[in-house]
C-alpha cells in the first residue's frame, strides 16, 4: 500500500548455534581455568592455561584464586606497595571503581595516590604524560576503551612522541593506561569497542591485551615497569567469568612474546585478549570435525608485535573483535610468516549490540572457512 | 513535628600557608593573608529555606535574571609603569637591582627579549633551594621542560608534572606558557580543572597578544579574556600589562610564593601585542593594518618602556645602547652562520629513541634503509646530512 512502512527488517541473518554449546561445556578435560558463571551461551568453552612459567622457572609462591579484576587489584596493590611515586587515578577510581579494580587501594595507601579526577579523558592522559616526565609511576584508568578516544591526540601525539621529540632527553615511560575493552554482550556502542587498530598503528607506544587473570597480572606489572608509555586493555567480559591461581606476589611476562597454546601444522589460528578462548574452541572443533591440525597463538602484544613468533604453516587466521574494514593488523602480521605466505585470511567476530552469537562458533561457518583455507 | 536532619553548606575560611624566609618580599608588597574558602556541613532543620545541593554554595533568589558577562569593563590590568617608564604607585616597586637581573640570566639590555619573558624569569627566579620547572640539563635555575611550541597538549601535562613536585614535598612550582588561541583548546580547560580539583601548585601563564595567527581575539572568544575564566574553575586570577616587566615580576614572584605555600594554581593573562608576523611564512598585513602596528611598535613597545626606566635610573645610557646593539647583531649572525654550517642528523637517528630499547621491526626497518641509501644513495642529499 502507498504510502505505507515496510515492517522493520534485521539486516543480518541471526546465526544458530550448531551444536548446542552445552554438549562441548561437558566433553571438555577439566581446565585451570574455569569459568564459574558461564551464562553466556555462545562462549562455554572455559579456557585452559598450563602453569605459569617464566624462563623455563615454574612461578611460584603463594597463590590465591582470583578472577580478573582481583588480578589487576593484585598488580596495583604490589606496584603501590614497592613503589612509592606510583599514583592511580582515573574517574571513579577512588571508590574501588566501576569494574571493581581498585578497590580498597585509596584507604590502604592514602588519598593522594588513589585519587578521582574530573570527567575528561584528555586531562587524565594529559596529567598522567605530566606525571611520567617527573619520573613517578602513573597509572591511568579510562573508564572504557570507547572514551579513550578524546585522549588520542594525547596518547598518539604526546606520550607516544615525548622521548622521539626530545632525542631521550625526557620521556613519559612510567605512564601506564588501562582500559576495560571488548564486548560483552549488552554493551552497546560505547561500552564495547575494541580499539586496539587504532593504536597499532602510532610508533612509541605499548598496546597489551591479556587473555586471562594470570596473564593479566603479570603483564600489567610488566607494563608498568616498561619504560615506554603502554596501554592495557582488560577483557571485560572475562573480569569475572575468568578465575585462575594467581601468584599474590608480583611477577613479570615479558612484553612483545607471543604464546604458542597448541602447536599445530596445518593452519595458525592467531588471536588476543577474550577472543584466545574461542579460537581455541575453534582448534578443538576443527581437529574432531575436520582432521584439522591447528597451531594457537596468544599474540599478547599487539604493539610492538613478536616478529619471532614462528609460523610453520603458510596459512594463518586471525581474528580479532573489531569491525571487520581495517581492523585487522594483518598487514603487519604477514611479517611473522615466511615471506613466501600464500593466503592470509580475516576472519572477523561480528559481535551485534543486541546479539551474543559468534561467527566462528557456527560450526557451518568454520567447515565453510577451514576448508576453503586448506584447498 | 519530626525534625528532619538537614545539612547546611556554610563557608569556612582557612589561612594559606606562610612565606619562607627567603622569598621575604618588601614589606608593603606581602598581600593580606591569603584564603581559601571550603565548604563545611553543619546540620540544621528543614524548617529553613536553604539550599543544599552538593553542586553550589548559593542562596536562593525568586527574581529571574541572567548574569550578564561584563566584557565592556573587564578585570582591571595590573601594571606599575606608566608608559614612559616611571614608576607609578612607589608601594609597588619591588625594588629589583641591576644586578638582580644579570643574576637570574636576564639581560636587560637585549632588544631581542620580550618584558614578559624577562619579567617572567626574574619572578621565578630562586633564592636558595628553590627552583620552578622540571629537571632539565640547563645551566640556569630554571629547568625547561620539552613543549613542542607553546602547544595547549602540554597543559594536562604540566598539572600532572605541578603534581608530582607536590607530593614530593619538593617545594616546586611549575609555569606554564600558552596563548590566547591555545586557551581555547580543550586540552586548557582540562589543565585548569585538573590544577583545580587536584590542587597543584602551578602557574598558568596565559600571553594574549590579540593574534592567533591571524585570528583577532573577537573571534576567539566572546568573555572577558582568560583571565575570567580563572574564577569559573576556582583558580586565583590576575590580568597584568604583559608590556610592563616589573609588573609580571611582581605578579609572578607573588603566584609562585603561593602555589607552592597553599598549594594551588594560580593564572595569570598578561596583555601584550604581536607586533612581528606569526612566522616566516606569515605576512600579517594581510589581515591587520600597518597602523596599528605602528603604534605599538612607535608608541607603546615594551622594550623602550624598560629602557626608559633604566635610563631613568641612571643605570642605561645612548652609548651603552649603540655598543650593545652592535655586540647583539654580531652574536647572532655568528650563531645563524655556524647553524648554517651545520650538517642535519644522520638519517639513522629516525629510527632511535621511539621506543626506550628499539624494538626489532624498527631496527629491521634501519637495515633497510642503510640498504636502500648504499644502493641507490646518489639520488640523496646525503651531503647534507652527517653520516
Amino acid at each position: 500500500m502507498p504510502g505505507s512502512c515496510s515492517p522493520l527488517r534485521f539486516p543480518y541473518p541471526l546465526l544458530h548455534l550448531h551444536p548446542p554449546p552445552s554438549a562441548l561445556f561437558h566433553s571438555l578435560p577439566s581446565p585451570l581455568l574455569h569459568f564459574p558463571h558461564p551464562p553466556f551461551h555462545h562462549f562455554p568453552h572455559p579456557p585452559y592455561t598450563a602453569p605459569l612459567r617464566l624462563n623455563n622457572v615454574s612461578v611460584a609462591g603463594q597463590t590465591q584464586k582470583m578472577n580478573l579484576f582481583q588480578s589487576i587489584t593484585s598488580a596495583l596493590d604490589n606496584t603501590l606497595s614497592r613503589d612509592p611515586t606510583a599514583v592511580i587515578f582515573g574517574e571513579d577510581v577512588a571508590f574501588g571503581g566501576v569494574f571493581r579494580c581498585t578497590v580498597g587501594l585509596r584507604d590502604k595507601y592514602g588519598k593522594d595516590r588513589v585519587f578521582n579526577t574530573p570527567l575528561c579523558e584528555q586531562g587524565i592522559v594529559g596529567f598522567g604524560i605530566g606525571v611520567a616526565v617527573t619520573g613517578a609511576t602513573a597509572i591511568a584508568e579510562i573508564q572504557f576503551a570507547d572514551y579513550i578516544f578524546p585522549a588520542f591526540d594525547q596518547i598518539v601525539n604526546e606520550a607516544a612522541k615525548y622521548r622521539y621529540r626530545s632525542g631521550d632527553l625526557f620521556n613519559c615511560g612510567s605512564l601506564t593506561i588501562r582500559a576495560p575493552w571488548g564486548c560483552v554482550g549488552h554493551g552497546g556502542l560505547y561500552h564495547s569497542q575494541s580499539p586496539e587498530a587504532f593504536f597499532a598503528h602510532c610508533p612509541g607506544i605499548k598496546v597489551v591485551i591479556p587473555r586471562s587473570p594470570l596473564q593479566a597480572k603479570g603483564l600489567l606489572l610488566s607494563c608498568i615497569e616498561d619504560k615506554n608509555p603502554c596501554i592495557f586493555f582488560e577483557p571485560k567480559i572475562l573480569y569475572r567469568a575468568a578465575v585462575e591461581q594467581v601468584p599474590v606476589e608480583p611477577y613479570y611476562i615479558p612484553l612483545s612474546q607471543a604464546e604458542v597454546l597448541q602447536e599445530g601444522s596445518d593452519v595458525t589460528l592467531v588471536a588476543w585478549g577474550t577472543q584466545v578462548h574461542v579460537i581455541r574452541e575453534v582448534a578443538t572443533m576443527a581437529q574432531e570435525k575436520l582432521g584439522v591440525s591447528c597451531e594457537v597463538i596468544d599474540l599478547k602484544t599487539i604493539l610492538p608485535w613478536d616478529t619471532e613468533a614462528v609460523c610453520k604453516v603458510n596459512r594463518m587466521l586471525e581474528n580479532h573483535f573489531s569491525p571487520h574494514v581495517s581492523g585487522s593488523l594483518s598487514p603487519l602480521l604477514a611479517s611473522i610468516g615466511p615471506w613466501n605466505l600464500v593466503g592470509i585470511i580475516f576472519v572477523c567476530v561480528i559481535f551485534l549490540c543486541h546479539s551474543m552469537v559468534t561467527v566462528l562458533s557456527n560450526y557451518r561457518w568454520v567447515k565453510t572457512f577451514v576448508t576453503w583455507l586448506i584447498c | 513535628m519530626h525534625r528532619t536532619r538537614c545539612v547546611r553548606v556554610t563557608p569556612v575560611v582557612l589561612r594559606g600557608g606562610d612565606m619562607s624566609e627567603s622569598d621575604a618580599l618588601p614589606p608593603h608588597l606581602v598581600l593580606s593573608s591569603p584564603q581559601r574558602v571550603l565548604r563545611q556541613q553543619q546540620e540544621f532543620t528543614s524548617l529553613e529555606e536553604k539550599p543544599q545541593f552538593p553542586g553550589a554554595s548559593a542562596d536562593f533568589v525568586d527574581k529571574l535574571d541572567f548574569i550578564q558577562p561584563n566584557v565592556i569593563s573587564g578585570i582591571p590590568i595590573y601594571r606599575v609603569m606608566d608608559r614612559q617608564g616611571q614608576i607609578i604607585n612607589p608601594d609597588e616597586d619591588p625594588q629589583v637591582s641591576a644586578r638582580r637581573w644579570q643574576d637570574c640570566g636576564v639581560e636587560p639590555r637585549s632588544h631581542l627579549l620580550h618584558p614578559t619573558h624577562a619579567g617572567l624569569s626574574s619572578g621565578l627566579c630562586p633564592t636558595a633551594g628553590h627552583t620552578a620547572g622540571q629537571d632539565a640539563p640547563s645551566s640556569g635555575p630554571i629547568s625547561p621542560a620539552p613543549c613542542t611550541n607553546p602547544s595547549p597538549a602540554t597543559l594536562p601535562a604540566a598539572v600532572g608534572a605541578a603534581y608530582a613536585f607536590k607530593r614530593d614535598n619538593a617545594s616546586r612550582a611549575v609555569i606554564c606558557y600558552f596563548g590566547e588561541g591555545a586557551a581555547s583548546e580543550g586540552d586548557a580547560h582540562a589543565g585548569f580543572n585538573f590544577a583545580a580539583t587536584l590542587e597543584c601548585p602551578i602557574l598558568f601563564f596565559c600571553r594574549n597578544n590579540g593574534y592567533a595567527i591571524s585570528t583577532p581575539t573577537s573571534e576567539q572568544y566572546r568573555g572577558d579574556g582568560i583571565a575570567a575564566r580563572g574564577p569559573g574553575y576556582g583558580i586565583m586570577s590576575i590580568r597584568v600589562d604583559g608590556n610592563d616587566v616589573l609588573a609580571v615580576y611582581n605578579a609572578t614572584r607573588e603566584a609562585r610564593r603561593r602555589a607552592i605555600a597553599e598549594n594551588q594554581p594560580f593564572l595569570i593573562e598578561a596583555m601584550t601585542y604581536r607586533i612581528g608576523h606569526h612566522s616566516t611564512s606569515d605576512d600579517s598585513s594581510a589581515y591587520r593594518s600597518v597602523d596599528e602596528v605602528n603604534y605599538w611598535d612607535k608608541q607603546d613597545h615594551p622594550i623602550s618602556r624598560l629602557r626608559h626606566h633604566m635610563v631613568g635610573r641612571g643605570w642605561w645610557d645612548e652609548e651603552q645602547e649603540k655598543s650593545w646593539r652592535k655586540k647583539s647583531r654580531k652574536r647572532v649572525m655568528e650563531a645563524f652562520e655556524q647553524a648554517e654550517r651545520k650538517l642535519k642528523p644522520s638519517p639513522q637517528h629516525l629510527f632511535s629513541d621511539v621506543y626506550c630499547e628499539m624494538p626489532s621491526h624498527l631496527q629491521k626497518q634501519q637495515e633497510a634503509l642503510a640498504r636502500h641509501l648504499r644502493l641507490y644513495g646518489e639520488h640523496y642529499p646525503l651531503e647534507h646530512f652527517e653520516k
